[in-house]
């Protein structure tokens, strides 16, 4: 059975301190909020989070909120046929709001297609999170208008367009970066390897920001790795940190210390996020088949908004009117997000040719043509048929 | 007019792109220092310094992956595949990534990428170093394919690739690289035919022979060799294979009556079998005989003692040329 330790392996454990960096805080796990909801102190990175007021932990707290909403509310809107799948984040809303809220606005994201959290932190219009799942187009906004990506379907592909991208920022000399979210799986495509070759080498301006929610559909990290994952990034001569995943401030403390030495021209961090898929891969997936009901307890336990309340509920802060504003927040955002995607217009028959190229192409102008009159032949063009039949 | 050689005619080339636009950076393996295993970027990192000509990691994916991340920061690569046989480690890069890029982003974010690959056979190269891969991008939506066969439309070509907005593939025919031929460096590659249009080689009435890369030479021979016979042969290069410029095509076919295409790659599935099955769309009615395709087999690209048995030569095609008129010919009897 697959346990909490899952990829951390044997031998490794114990040796943790000498292969490390951070000056000696290794791959030990760095937690600043127990799932209690005490704050610990940690030499090392609490300068770095020393900033975050109290308003700013409340703010925090808004975002994990309403992450899991907007969630939950996308689950809902596939369950009801309106969105054709969607890859839930459940259980890691900390790692994702930690690192974007970590980040400047010109600073560019390259998101695997669950980091739904981040883009609604980047600013992504909501109904624009859900264009993709709904089958309205392959990407659902314009890149540049919020400095993050399109989320990428094949796995770890984008740790290569985030290196080159940090290639860019080098050579104009410019102190922004780049990161790059992957999962634990990913660790083991060849792209993020060469992603890392890459990146050490020119020590371009990057953070690799590894979500280890524990699996990959159905397989465990174990089988991506028998070191932690965070070793993964020693070998290539990266600095590497391993934090929980599930908490926020340790979470933000980890990504800022990668892009302060990003933008020194320290080139790049690789973080080991340990967290847990709470939920299944996709809404296609039954996690009941492979995962023991014993591990999600336990994960749950360690629930990364639970912690957050409890902190502020020692702290005096998780008053009556706080729980109702975020509440109505919450509220606000999943009736947006609901309305934005059942209005959602379908795309024009036409629109199957647009975008292939920037330039004219001969043979794509042909077969628009062609098709054109082929729809036109039939009068009333709502009568055209499609290949599942008349809609 | 200067006399180069098609190695040196894309050198010049891609030293003119690098100088107009400080975007343009080149990327691949040994093409520093060393200036390329073929020397076509010789002494351009010299000249343009290290961040513009990047000796990269040995890592095809990576080059081409990190690529379409420089130009989502609005650079212009130009990559290096060292080798034919090499590109497929680059694959899903190529067709997933760079090419549905401007797709999936609705237009949001340019790929001018070049990727340029040297292909082909006829030098005695060990196994990979011969390949033909061009049918796999030309079938990939979002690429644009192309190929010079001349010195001159080498060192415009390659400046037109790299302004194009769109990836494009370039393949470069590598045992043409020492050829030579007089080049108009002055020539402004925005007056020049587009890299999209086929060209009429040598004009002629009564076949049609198409063939684009290495094989263009060998078709121009072959139309020289068939005028002694006193068969005229109109020898086009096709230039572009994605797009191809079918209404070139169309209209020598439409004066000929006979088709004969040539490639090295092989002959199922290949840029042969989109040709013959466009044009026989396009103008039926015009056609005196099927068309005829003269291509390498379908096999790994054999061993270098084997591979003249391979390639198409001089006397496969100009047996093509026979078929297609109705001429004695080597399947003479097994037809019709």
């Amino acid at each position: 059975m697959v346990t909490d330790d899952a990829g951390q392996g044997g031998t490794t454990a114990g040796r943790d301190n000498k292969t490390g960096h951070q000056g000696g805080a290794g791959h030990n796990l760095v937690q600043l909020i127990t799932p209690a909801g005490e704050r610990v102190s940690h030499p090392e990175y609490d300068p770095w989070v020393r900033d975050v007021s109290d308003e700013q932990l409340c703010s925090l707290y808004e975002d994990l909120v309403v992450v899991r909403r907007i969630d939950q509310e996308a689950t809902a809107l596939q369950r009801q046929g309106e969105l054709g799948l969607w890859p839930p984040l459940l259980g890691q809303e900390a790692s994702q709001v930690g690192s974007v809220r970590s980040l400047r606005d010109d600073d560019f994201i390259f998101p695997s297609y669950r980091e739904n959290g981040v883009a609604y932190c980047r600013g992504v219009d909501l109904t624009d999170i859900l264009r993709v799942w709904r089958g309205n187009a392959s990407g659902g906004w314009d890149p540049y208008t919020v400095n993050m990506a399109i989320p990428q379907i094949v796995i770890g592909a984008q740790t290569l367009h985030a290196t080159g991208y940090a290639m860019g920022i080098q050579n104009d000399g410019a102190d922004s970066a780049a990161i790059v979210y992957f999962g634990d799986g990913a660790t083991s495509k060849g792209d993020v390897n060469e992603a890392m070759v890459f990146a050490a080498s020119y020590q371009v301006p990057l953070v690799f920001f590894c979500q280890n929610n524990h699996w990959a559909i159905s397989e465990p990290v174990r089988l991506q790795s028998h070191t932690h994952l965070a070793e993964r990034g020693t070998g290539f001569g990266m600095p590497s940190m391993r934090v929980d995943g599930n908490d926020v401030l340790a979470v933000m403390a980890a990504t800022r210390v990668a892009l302060d030495r990003a933008r020194r021209g320290g080139g790049p961090t690789f973080i080991e996020a340990v967290t847990y898929r709470m939920g299944p891969h996709t809404t296609a997936d039954d996690p009941t088949r492979y995962r023991d009901a014993n591990e999600l307890e336990d994960w749950a336990a360690k629930d990364p908004i639970g912690r957050v309340h409890a902190l502020l509920d020692r702290k005096g802060l998780f008053t009556e009117e706080f729980e109702s504003s975020v509440r109505t927040k919450a509220d606000s955002v999943a009736r947006e997000l609901r309305a934005g995607c059942v209005g959602m217009p379908d795309p024009e028959p036409l629109d199957v040719f647009k975008h292939v190229y920037s330039t004219p192409n001969s043979w794509l102008d042909r077969q628009q043509d062609h098709y054109s009159r082929y729809l036109a032949s039939f009068g009333d063009p709502a009568g055209a048929i499609t290949e599942e039949g008349a809609r | 007019m200067t006399q180069l050689t098609f190695a040196r005619a894309i050198n010049s080339g891609l030293r003119k792109s690098l100088e107009n636009d400080p975007k343009v950076v080149l990327m691949g393996e040994d093409i520093g220092t060393l200036g390329g295993v073929f020397r076509v970027t010789d002494g351009l990192q010299k000249d343009f310094g290290k961040h513009r000509v990047i000796d990269t990691p040995l890592a095809e994916s990576g080059i081409v992956g990190t690529a379409v991340g420089l130009a989502y920061r609005g650079y212009r690569p130009v990559v290096e595949i060292q080798f034919d046989g090499f590109v497929y480690s680059a694959f899903d890069q190529i067709v997933s990534q760079l090419a549905k890029m401007h797709y999936r982003t609705r237009g949001a974010v340019k790929m001018p990428i070049t990727i340029r690959i040297p292909f082909g056979g006829g030098i005695g190269s060990p196994e990979h170093h011969s390949e033909s891969p061009e049918a796999y991008f030309a079938h990939t939506a979002g690429l644009r394919v192309i190929t010079p066969a001349s010195p001159q439309d080498a060192h415009t070509m390659i400046q037109q690739a790299i302004s194009c907005d769109d990836p494009v593939i370039f393949f470069e025919p590598k045992r043409r690289y020492h050829d030579k031929g007089e080049v108009d460096e002055s020539l402004d590659p925005n007056s020049a035919p587009p890299m999209g249009q086929a060209r009429v080689v040598t004009d002629g009435r009564d076949v049609t022979l198409v063939a684009y890369g290495p094989l263009v030479k060998t078709a121009r021979d072959a139309a020289t060799a068939a005028a002694d016979e006193g068969v005229s042969v109109e020898v086009i290069d096709l230039r572009s294979l994605a797009p191809v410029d079918f209404a070139t095509v169309e209209a020598s076919v439409r004066k000929t009556g006979r088709l004969v295409i040539t490639h090295e790659a092989g002959q199922s599935g290949g840029l042969g079998a989109e040709v013959a099955a466009s044009i026989t769309e396009r103008c039926f009615y015009h056609l005196e005989a099927a068309p005829v395709r003269i291509t390498g087999f379908d096999v790994p690209y054999p061993y270098s003692k084997l591979e003249m048995h391979h390639l198409p030569s001089l006397d496969r095609i100009l047996d093509g040329v026979d078929r297609a008129l109705g001429r004695p010919n080597s399947l003479s009897g097994l037809e019709g």
